[in-house]
This record gives C-alpha cells, sequence and structure tokens, in this order.
C-alpha cells in the first residue's frame, strides 16, 4: 500500500493477469512466504555480467585459466564460484583478429544465466532472432560493431542445451592494468558478440 | 495443414531494427519479476520438463506471441500450464483479472506413447558431414526450421541429454548426444554472402548422414 495519500498509477491489464494469478497459487499454499522477493534479489543484485567479466579478465591475465576455459567452459567457470541453471554445459568461443563471434537463440531466448544473468529485453525480441542467423554483418553494423569485410563471423544458436559466452580480444593499451581493472573493462554485450573492446 | 511455430524467427524477415539498448535493470516493472517466479512455482508444481515450459509458450496464439513481452510469454506459460494440470481454471483467473486471460492454445501432437531406446553412442564425429532431417512436426522440436533439410558440418559433439520432442509430450523419456553443427550462411540463405558460418545445436534424431 502506498503510504501518505499517493494515488497509485491503476493496474494495467497484464499486471492484473498477474496478481490474479499470484493471489490463486497463493490461496493454494504455492507460493512459498518471500519466495518471489527472493528469487527476484538474485537476479537483480548477484547474477549478471560482472561474473562473466571476472571470467574473461581470467583469462586474460593467465594462460593456463584461458586453456582450461577454453577446453571446459563449465569447470573453469566453477572455479570462479559461477555455475548454475542454464550454465550447465557452457563453451566459451574465442573472438582473434579475425573471428568473430556472436550468440543467438533464435527459437526461444537461452542465454548463460550465471555469467550474463538475465538476457535483455532485445536479445529476446524478434528482430534479433530472426535477423542475427540470416545478415550479421548487417545486424551487428547497425548494432555499431561493423567488421571488416573479410572478418570471419560465426553465430552460434543456443539451440540445445549448451550455452555460449563469447571471449572478446583484450584491448590494447591495458598491459599495466590489475585483473579487477580490466574485468572494468569487459562489458555485457562484448560477451554476447554484439560489441568489441 | 499443420505449421510451424511462430516462435520458430530465425532467418523471418520484416521485423525492422533491433531496439538495442546497453544496459537495463534485471525487471523493468515488478510484475515481470513476480510472472517469472510465477512460472517458476508452477512448472515446479507440474513437475514440467524443458520441453513441456517451452512448448506451453510456443502454443501462443501467434498475434499474442509477437506482440507481447517476454514475461508476458512467461505468464501466459504459467497460467496454461497451472489450468491444464488442474492447479486453476480460466474462470477463477478472468474472474480475479476482471476481464480476458488470452491462455496458450492446445497440444495438437498425439501423445508420445513409446519413447524408444536411448542413444548412447554419437553417430556422428567432428567433421562428419550431415543432413539435417526436414519435417513438419505439429509437436514440440528444438530443431530450427531455416535449418531443416541442409548440409552443415559437424563441429563439436556434446553430452547425451533428454529429447525435447519427446518429453514435452508425455512421461517418457529418450536421451540421445547433440552435436554442434555449422552451416554456411550462404547456403542458407542463397545470397552470396561470404564468411559466415551459423553454428545450430541439434540432437541425433534429426539428423542424417550427409
Amino acid at each position: 500500500m502506498s503510504a501518505g495519500g499517493h494515488h497509485p498509477a491503476p493496474a494495467s491489464p497484464v499486471e492484473q493477469r498477474v496478481a490474479a494469478l499470484e493471489a490463486l497459487l497463493t490461496e493454494r499454499g504455492l507460493v512459498p512466504e518471500g519466495f518471489i522477493e527472493e528469487i527476484t534479489r538474485r537476479y537483480e543484485s548477484e547474477i549478471g555480467p560482472m561474473n562473466g567479466a571476472k571470467v574473461v579478465a581470467r583469462a586474460w591475465v593467465d594462460p593456463q585459466y584461458k586453456q582450461r576455459l577454453l577446453a571446459d567452459g563449465t569447470a573453469a567457470i566453477a572455479e570462479l564460484g559461477f555455475g548454475g541453471p542454464e550454465g550447465d554445459h557452457m563453451v566459451i568461443v574465442e573472438n582473434t583478429p579475425g573471428v568473430h563471434n556472436v550468440i543467438v537463440c533464435t527459437l526461444c531466448s537461452c542465454y548463460p544465466w550465471p555469467v550474463l544473468g538475465l538476457p535483455p529485453a532485445w536479445y529476446k525480441d524478434p528482430p534479433y532472432r530472426a535477423r542475427m542467423v540470416r545478415e550479421p554483418r548487417t545486424l551487428l553494423a547497425e548494432m555499431g560493431c561493423p567488421l571488416p569485410e573479410d572478418a570471419e563471423i560465426r553465430v552460434w544458436d543456443s539451440s540445445a542445451e549448451v550455452r555460449y559466452l563469447v571471449l572478446p580480444e583484450r584491448p590494447p593499451g591495458t598491459e599495466g592494468i590489475t585483473e579487477a581493472e580490466l574485468a572494468g573493462l569487459v562489458t555485457r554485450d562484448s560477451m554476447i558478440g554484439t560489441a568489441r573492446l | 495443414m499443420l505449421v510451424d511455430g511462430i516462435h520458430d524467427l530465425g532467418g523471418r524477415q520484416g521485423f525492422g531494427e533491433v531496439s538495442y539498448s546497453p544496459a537495463e535493470p534485471a525487471f523493468r516493472r515488478r510484475w515481470e519479476a513476480v510472472a517469472r517466479a510465477l512460472l517458476v512455482v508452477v512448472a515446479g508444481t507440474v513437475k514440467a520438463s524443458g520441453g513441456e515450459f517451452r512448448h506451453s509458450i510456443e502454443r501462443m496464439e501467434p498475434g499474442h506471441y509477437l506482440t507481447s513481452s517476454y514475461y508476458e510469454h512467461w505468464l501466459t506459460a504459467a497460467a496454461t500450464l497451472a489450468v491444464e494440470h488442474g492447479l486453476v481454471t480460466r474462470s477463477e483467473l478472468e474472474a480475479r483479472a476482471g476481464g480476458r486471460f488470452p491462455l496458450s492454445g492446445p497440444v495438437l501432437a498425439p501423445p508420445v506413447v513409446e519413447a524408444g531406446p536411448d542413444v548412447d553412442t554419437p553417430r556422428f564425429g567432428a567433421g562428419d558431414r550431415v543432413r539435417v532431417r526436414e519435417w513438419h512436426p505439429a509437436g514440440h522440436t528444438r530443431c530450427p526450421g531455416y535449418v531443416r533439410g541442409k548440409n552443415g558440418t559437424v563441429v563439436r559433439v556434446d553430452g547425451i541429454h533428454s529429447v525435447p520432442d519427446v518429453e514435452a509430450h508425455g512421461p517418457g523419456r529418450r536421451r540421445e548426444p547433440t552435436y554442434s553443427v555449422r552451416f554456411d550462411a550462404a547456403d542458407l540463405w542463397r545470397d552470396g554472402q561470404r564468411g559466415v558460418w551459423v553454428h545450430v545445436d541439434l540432437w541425433d534424431s534429426y539428423l542424417e548422414r550427409s
């Protein structure tokens, strides 16, 4: 309830439907106390691209870790304490000067939750899902990631159980900085493959 | 006529620009977080498999699917599974919501009665040429339409996993290897583009030797 006499905005039809289902399931004792708040808090504060950024930074500074990461992504990510639903079968795809990787899910919205969090709205919407497998060079340029004509593009459609993470190239001029500072440079989109660093 | 689901979007034209934003909150509105949590509650209560869960979204009316957001898909799936498994009724939902409560359409595929034996040994290895079967199932599948009938090359053999086409339609389970298969985009779209490879992860029974 809002305090101080403010009038809350009237609920939209979809909000009314959510409230209806929540009330009926709660009355039947199916929604554990605090469950909605807890699951929301986890995805708002604990699980997100800051986790993937730590994985990338570690791979940049530790060649042996990078080797393990490319050989068995799930195990190497678990070394840093990350794992869970939608992260049980991780494959890491590495960008190089001539090869650019990008991930998509044309059938729904599969995404590596433990390292990137929940997918952004545009990743789940039809334009990205329809176009990234058909005209990736055009779409990447449109999204602010133009690639040289001769760069090879590898698109990964997450259609089964594997979830992908792009290992971006380490930006030039970052030799002297710490692993934590490197992690601060890694963006969500560089790990989806819609941006370069 | 049976057609493939509206969710199978790879390669469809006419959608226009991606409404891209560099950052956004996990949930833009509280109802999104609640809808997401309620689907976890319902799927757990009715013990829905991943295939059944995904199919409950894919069965949405196509116009509704394309014009509603991701979390409205989750809400519709949660309510559909709750009604189909007898947790609530549609009339209760509509009475509480004070209006229409659209649910997903019915399952069109017959139940899978006999799941068949597991496939424990991969039929293909990295480097093998394969062709994707061309078929149009009435039920759930994870074989995107845009690669059916196309030739590709296996680049990776993954683990043995439950076949979604089976688990979505009954209690039986069949497990098969999955493969990452590489397709030349120019071959998929016949448009002459160069240097673009599209990789799709496919279950063993989706493939035949090329």
